[in-house]
């Protein structure tokens, strides 16, 4: 909203100080213009104050409030409820797919071809002819309308977690995108937690199943769990794909414990993270370059220099 | 040496130090209402340290880009006028209100540097300095946005990090590019590197142009 007036425009100091109040936190929150102005002359001329410390006066006060408004929201926006917005995107996705195979195969069996959501969402708006004898039946395009209800809501949840993930993990939110870190806050149990994880139980979060498999001796151990959906570990070779996961994992931890105990963006952080993975997709590179089957060297350097 | 007036060097705890006067913040060691500058903990205290002519004279329209918990703005508000501190991040913006809350002449604005048309209806225009301290790429960036705040004499006063923009690149070719780019906008004054109070921190201080 681009007003090109002040925050004070449209607040009535006569009114009950209350509501007058509430107007300029709102205005100071949400407003916005293209330039800035000699306010305090304005605000005197317009009479909203009677002189430029009265208007000072005012501004402290409102600013403080609507300033502490913005931060507790902010805060309200905690890493528990972001893990139930993220748990309930995933139920709603989940179910929403599950609906739709059950439409698609009661779809088939009236002569309906398709599958999947973009079938449930031709149902639901009737864009579908059953064949000849048989009738669409309600209960069905009752229930495609469910699943394409439940998908769209999927995808607000989603939006909704892009959206609060930077306000309670800035760093990890940066590094890990705000989806894979509201996964790696859930499958820890919350900001804390995850702070207090090592970075090499972060790096098999979501792999529990083939962890514990590995300690019972029953096969090798997990390179990563869930923050394989990383572009950096997802798109590197899968020779060099455990030292990516590790060193992301490294960098992941630390956007955490950033996050928990000083809650700051730190951008160096995303580049301390870009330069070791440009440094072992170098090692796949020359890898590829070198082209011979003389063993395999595993290219795992020692530690993380964290 | 030019300190702004409500700035002073006195004795305090045996050593002699920068102090301005007002309620303590941070746990930092006072005399007689005055209170350290500690400027290993402020950039713009390190630059004053360091003698650097920032142009304020005490009483100044300031706007604060990058207030964090305050700790340097709180000595910022004792000596000018009319502050406004913005800081994007809420953890820290809590503590800043507790610094506000007995600084009347003190704005706290929960916002985004880098988008200064969302405060642009709050903070007045001709102030007579910008402080800046984002730890954010593209710094120079910042100050060129928000140089629509500053009176045509007013002077931006920058500490530029160089880890900030380029973790790889050697600080003094960050620093290079950083001012290149402030130039297309500012004159700039005088630069200082910050060492030993902040390690690959640049100084600026520059005007409209």
């Amino acid at each position: 909203m681009t007003t090109d007036r002040g925050w004070f425009a449209g607040v009535d100091p006569a009114e009950d100080g209350e509501a007058a109040l509430d107007a300029g936190v709102a205005s100071v929150r949400d407003g916005s213009t293209d330039a800035p102005a000699d306010w305090p002359a304005i605000a005197v001329e317009t009479g909203f104050a009677d002189d430029e410390a009265a208007y000072y006066d005012l501004l402290h006060e409102t600013t403080m409030a609507a300033t502490r408004a913005a931060v507790e929201a902010a805060e309200r926006a905690d890493d528990q409820q972001l893990i139930h917005r993220l748990r309930a995107m995933d139920d709603c996705d989940r179910t929403a797919n599950e609906l739709a195979e059950r439409v698609a195969e009661w779809a088939g069996s009236l002569g309906v071809e398709g599958s999947g959501l973009d079938l449930c969402r031709r149902i639901a708006s009737r864009a579908v002819e059953a064949s000849s004898d048989a009738q669409l039946d309600e209960a069905l395009v009752d229930l495609a309308t469910r699943a394409v209800d439940l998908d769209e809501q999927a995808e607000a949840l989603r939006t909704d977690v892009e959206r609060t993930a930077p306000a309670v993990a800035p760093n990890l939110a940066a590094l890990a995108g705000p989806v894979l870190a509201a996964r790696l806050l859930s499958l820890a149990g919350g900001l804390e937690d995850l702070a207090r994880s090592s970075s090499s139980t972060l790096q098999v979060l979501g792999a529990e199943d083939a962890l514990f498999a590995h300690l019972r001796g029953q096969g090798p151990s997990p390179k990563h769990g869930v923050i394989f959906t990383h572009e950096y570990v997802a798109g590197t070779d899968p020779e060099h794909r455990g030292s990516a996961a590790r060193a992301l994992a490294g960098k992941l931890t630390l956007a955490a414990r950033v996050d928990h105990y000083s809650g700051e963006r730190k951008p160096e952080l995303d580049d301390q993270l870009e330069e070791r993975m440009e440094r072992i997709r170098a090692r796949s590179a020359a890898d590829a370059d070198r082209a011979d089957a003389n063993g395999a060297d595993d290219g795992e350097p020692g530690g993380d220099p964290a | 040496m030019t300190l702004p007036e409500g700035v002073e060097r006195r004795s305090i705890a045996g050593d002699q130090r920068l102090a301005t006067r007002g309620e303590p913040v941070y746990g930092e060691p006072t005399a007689d209402g005055w209170r350290a500058w500690d400027a290993r903990r402020s950039k713009l205290g390190a630059m004053l340290e360091r003698e650097m002519d920032t142009g304020l004279a005490g009483g100044d329209g300031v706007l604060y880009l990058g207030a964090a918990s305050g700790t340097t703005v709180s000595h910022v508000a004792d000596f000018a006028g009319p502050t406004y501190a913005v800081e994007f991040a809420p953890r820290p913006a809590r503590d800043l209100l507790a610094v506000a809350a007995n600084r009347d002449r003190l704005f706290p604005l929960l916002k985004d540097a880098r988008t200064p048309d969302t405060y642009a209806h709050v903070v007045e225009s001709d102030l007579d300095a910008i402080f800046q301290d984002v730890a954010t790429r593209g710094q120079a960036q910042v100050a060129l946005e928000n140089r629509q705040f500053l009176s045509d004499d007013g002077r931006l006063v920058a500490a530029i990090k160089a880890r900030s923009e380029d973790v790889t690149a050697e600080p003094a070719d960050v620093f290079e590019a950083v001012l290149a780019e402030l130039e297309t906008g500012y004159e700039v004054l005088s630069t200082e590197r910050l060492e030993p109070f902040h390690d690959d921190h640049l100084g600026v201080v520059a005007r409209p142009k």
